[in-house]
């Protein structure tokens, strides 16, 4: 025990925090002028430092770090791409793009030469200036999201006091780009899919609201590192275990998150069985790369902002220790959800419109406003967050999940048993 | 040409509503499965009317047969139902044996082995065809994965039927008086044993998949909340139509004419003739279109039964075609039915005595579902299109012809 | 029911509107019947308790030979019940080719007809949507015709090739 002790709480496992550069933006200022000074200063010749423009240095400093970010967070769908394609590839018996560098990993980058490469069509008798702005706006709205997702401890844009706030607005902004792409595309495929997309986000958008609700209740804060910071004891402090409510505000939330992101079960709105490929039929191109980029850095920010609200965010498992915690621990938990995502939509059939709505208006809002209920009297009994009240949360989670088993899993014990073949 | 009625082209009128739009599915469309195209008037996701256009791949089957010799037929038939070419081979072969046994001077028979490998290549072709409507029926519904398997081992059974004909998709195997000795399969040599052992393997691969294909798309949830409960069928509606097949079955009609009406060697084999039930606890009831579904997946379990057995037996010894100079039936007609994965597959065929028929007319069992689309999609949704046209299985060679 | 026996209760039923029965060529017997009677024949056929003929099998035009008078139209009828089956066939002039339309009594006899009147130009009367079904709307003549000849051109396309 000692020596697994010792080996996480050397100094030198801790690589998120001594490596990357801290470049919270909020502070950006101080910290860049900090940095010439006391780190790019001392290490330059006398007769430099002595002329150095300190105040150009910290221009550059500032400019260097938003570039990492702004470049960086771009990078993230390159790879989501090929990781869902593989992944595809291993639940359907196939290798995937195995040609373009090693095991194909740089097929998506390929593919992104092509697209640049490939004829801007605009559709002549549509909307030319919707047309050529709906994908910028959807493009904008998915990456603004990742200002507010805190990282890590010093690794975030910024810490709004609004966050959770913030990001439910942006992502919101993302249906008008939806519509005005199925409106100027002149399709009427299109106009169906983002008419489909429209009911689907604002519908699924109350749910989501809701469950988020139930989070800000528990901590009493917008902010996103305030949440984090509250799931700080380890993994039963983290807020899905906190009240059994969380915990089903937490599937809320997930699920509805995956109807925010036109997946399967709900990707009704690109189906492309029905509606051959639904708003983004008409584009091609880079202004198709950009719709394709925008919807998988959602399919991350949507995990990220999960993780954030419900499985702790950067903080471990352990308190103290920085098991999963961290920048690379909150990759790991998003990526983890960002796989379920795959593996959901590599699984399952697509609903109905009337079933989706049913799903959303007759069940998730009825639960979710029953969770804020439940959070408000949880709250009365347990005004401190104790040993206790956490010990009877989770005895109460796990009776739910065995009683549910036993109901709904009724088709799942009576499976035959795979017979040897 | 005077003779020709004179027949004003009716324009069809459009009278749109405000809340009415009239939208083109197909030709070219992800899921119409070939070339259909449906004329949908839509208030918003709700179906008013689908009115079906087809003929984009006419081929003129029918007037090409008037100009050709009875086996130059074949290779057409081929191209009718390209998913089960082998069914569609040997319906034409059928009605045409049929036709020449009418004449008492040239008397033929078709050989046993003949028969034998008619029915086990045939009943591998229901598998391969059954398997492609699963994998579809699931793409259409939003599953892409089941689509992906059915492909795998659809593969496994076009490298057999390859190895008896040479060719995946359009055979030209069965002829008139017996199978295509193109590729020799010699009775009792290692050639023959090793096709026969290698589809013993595919089918003790195959068949415990089905039931993981079940698991996997049969009993999901979202499938069947999407299939269950949708377009109905009556069985007195699917006989009007002249439904058949998997989908007259689908609707709770007993009938199959592999067992009713047995021709070839079909009564020495012992198998069930799968029809649809009431499944409440998925919510199914007869003769919608999870039932149709359904029973193309029960339907690939008895081929593997009839398949099986003719493993067990082994395939007898003897010459693969008949004794036969030349194809010239005598002066009558004739018409010819047979149960093709899709349902019976008639031939019609008028013979004046010459060596080319005067008329031929293939009657297809996707022509005669599919014109039943109309009225199940009334008031339905957009998805719901794609759900019925997948379940009643078309292929749009065999509807246009 | 074998089809002599049909032949038989139809004749009672229909005297002079049956007007054979045609068994000494290769093949299906067939009853031929009156092209004005095949409606109600059909109607009897379906509504006879003792017959309930429920399903169309096929229906089908034949033009034997440019020189005849007369297109043939068969209809290839099943009794699910019964598990009986007949071939009616009946003939109408090139001139004037129409009759009334069966498809009242099942509903595949529709799409069958349209496909009839597109590639033979028979008319049949009743029917609710009689248009062209395999060829293009505007296509030019019936090409399974024995006496047909394709156009030289379809929208400025040559046809022959």
């Amino acid at each position: 025990m000692s020596d697994f002790r010792a080996l996480f709480a050397s100094p030198n496992f801790n690589i998120s925090e001594s490596f990357l550069p801290n470049i919270n933006l909020q502070n950006q200022l101080n910290w860049a002028e900090e940095f010439i000074q006391n780190v790019v200063i001392p290490r330059l010749p006398e007769a430099v430092a002595s002329h150095f423009p300190v105040e150009i240095g910290t221009v550059l400093v500032m400019f260097a770090c938003a570039g990492i970010f702004v470049g960086l967070v771009p990078l993230l769908p390159l790879v989501l791409v090929l990781a869902e394609r593989k992944v595809s590839a291993r639940f359907q018996n196939r290798t995937g793009p195995m040609r373009v560098g090693p095991w194909g990993t740089l097929q998506t980058l390929a593919d992104g030469v092509k697209l640049i490469f490939k004829e801007d069509f605009i559709p002549p008798q549509g909307d030319k200036f919707l047309f050529l702005l709906a994908p910028y706006i959807i493009f904008a709205c998915s990456f603004a999201v990742f200002a507010a997702i805190p990282f890590s401890q010093g690794i975030l844009v910024s810490d709004f006091n609004i966050g959770i706030f913030y990001i439910m607005a942006i992502s919101s902004v993302i249906v008008m780009g939806v519509i005005m792409a199925g409106w100027s595309s002149n399709s009427k495929w299109s106009l169906l899919g983002s008419l489909r997309s429209a009911a689907q986000i604002v519908s699924y958008e109350i749910p989501l609201g809701l469950s988020i609700l139930t989070v800000v209740m528990l901590v009493e804060s917008l902010s996103m590192q305030e949440i984090v910071a509250s799931q700080s004891n380890g993994v039963f402090s983290w807020l899905i275990f906190r009240t059994p409510f969380a915990f089903i505000a937490f599937f809320i939330f997930f699920i509805s998150s995956i109807a925010e992101v036109n997946r399967t079960p709900f990707d009704l709105p690109e189906a492309e069985s029905e509606i051959v490929a639904g708003f983004h039929t008409e584009y091609s191109g880079m202004r198709f790369a950009l719709f394709f980029i925008a919807e998988y850095a959602n399919m991350f920010a949507v995990s990220a902002i999960a993780v954030t609200l419900f499985l702790g965010g950067w903080e471990g498992v352990l308190p103290g220790y920085d098991i999963l915690g961290g920048f690379p621990g909150f990759v790991i938990k998003s990526l983890a959800l960002v796989f379920l995502m795959m593996w959901l939509r590599w699984t399952l059939p697509r609903l109905r419109v009337d079933q989706l709505m049913n799903l959303c208006w007759k069940y998730f809002i009825p639960i979710a406003f029953f969770n804020i209920l439940g959070t408000g009297i949880w709250g009365l009994i347990f005004p401190e967050d104790t040993l206790i009240s956490t010990a009877i949360s989770c005895a109460i989670i796990y009776i739910g999940l065995i009683a549910a088993y036993k109901v709904a899993g009724r088709g799942l014990a009576q499976r035959p048993a795979p017979q040897p073949s | 040409m005077e003779t020709t009625p004179q027949t004003e082209s009716k324009i069809i009128e459009l009278k749109p509503f405000a809340d009415e739009m009239v939208v083109n599915m197909g030709p070219q469309h992800p899921s119409t499965h070939g070339v259909l195209r449906l004329e949908l008037k839509l208030d918003g996701e709700v179906v008013r009317e689908a009115i079906p256009h087809i003929g984009y791949l006419h081929r003129c089957f029918e007037k090409h047969s008037e100009n050709l010799s009875y086996p130059q037929i074949i290779p057409f038939t081929d191209r009718m139902d390209y998913v089960a070419a082998m069914n569609q081979n040997w319906g034409f072969c059928l009605a045409v044996e049929k036709l020449l046994e009418a004449d008492e001077s040239k008397e033929f028979e078709v050989p046993e082995r003949a028969e034998y490998l008619r029915v086990l290549i045939c009943e591998l072709n229901r598998i391969a065809s059954h398997l492609l409507s699963f994998g579809t029926y699931g793409m259409d519904m939003g599953a892409f994965t089941p689509f992906l398997y059915a492909f795998r081992d659809r593969e496994r059974l076009l490298l057999l039927f390859e190895k008896v004909c040479g060719a995946r998709l359009t055979y030209n195997y069965i002829r008139i008086g017996g199978v295509s000795e193109i590729i020799p399969l010699e009775p009792g040599s290692i050639a023959e044993q090793n096709f026969l052992d290698e589809i013993e393997a595919f089918l003790d691969y195959f068949e415990p998949l089905i039931d993981e294909y079940n698991e996997l798309l049969t009993k999901n949830s979202i499938f069947s909340e999407r299939t269950t409960r949708v377009a109905v069928m009556s069985a007195e509606m699917a006989l009007s139509y002249g439904a058949t097949g998997p989908n007259l079955r689908g609707s709770g009609v007993d009938w199959d004419l592999r067992r009713d009406e047995p021709y070839s060697i079909y009564d020495r084999f012992d198998f069930d003739v799968p029809v649809a039930v009431d499944v409440p606890e998925l919510g199914s009831v007869v003769g919608d279109c999870w039932s149709r579904y359904k029973i193309r997946m029960d339907e690939m379990k008895e081929s593997i039964r009839i398949v099986r057995q003719i493993l067990a037996e082994g395939l007898p010894g003897g010459p693969v075609m008949a004794e036969l100079k030349a194809v010239r039936p005598p002066k009558g007609e004739i018409y010819f039915r047979s149960e093709a994965p899709r349902g019976e597959l008639g031939f019609y065929i008028v013979s004046d005595g010459t060596p080319k028929p005067v008329r031929l007319k293939g009657r297809s069992p996707c022509f005669s579902a599919l014109s039943a689309l109309q009225e199940l999609s009334q008031g339905l949704m957009v998805a719901d299109i794609i759900a019925i046209i997948g379940s009643i299985d078309i292929v749009m060679g065999e509807v246009d012809r | 029911m074998k089809i002599e026996e049909i032949y038989e209760v139809l004749t009672k039923q229909f005297g002079e509107a049956v007007l054979g029965f045609d068994t000494e060529l290769a093949g299906d017997p067939n009853i031929r019947i009156a092209p004005s009677a095949i409606a109600d024949v059909c109607q009897y056929l379906v509504e006879t308790d003792t017959l309930a003929f429920d399903s169309l099998m096929c229906l089908s035009g034949v033009d034997l030979n440019a020189k005849d008078e007369d297109f043939a139209i068969v209809y290839h009828i099943y009794a699910m019940r019964h598990r009986h089956s007949v071939v009616l066939k009946t003939a109408v002039p090139k001139t004037d080719p129409h009759l009334p339309s069966v498809s009242h009594l099942w509903k595949t006899a529709d799409w069958h007809e349209r496909e009839a009147y597109d590639l033979y130009g028979i008319l049949f009367e009743g029917h609710s949507d009689l248009r062209r079904i395999l060829l293009p709307d505007d296509w030019d003549g019936y090409p399974l015709r024995k006496d047909y000849k394709e156009p030289e051109f379809y929208r400025g396309m040559r046809v022959p090739y």
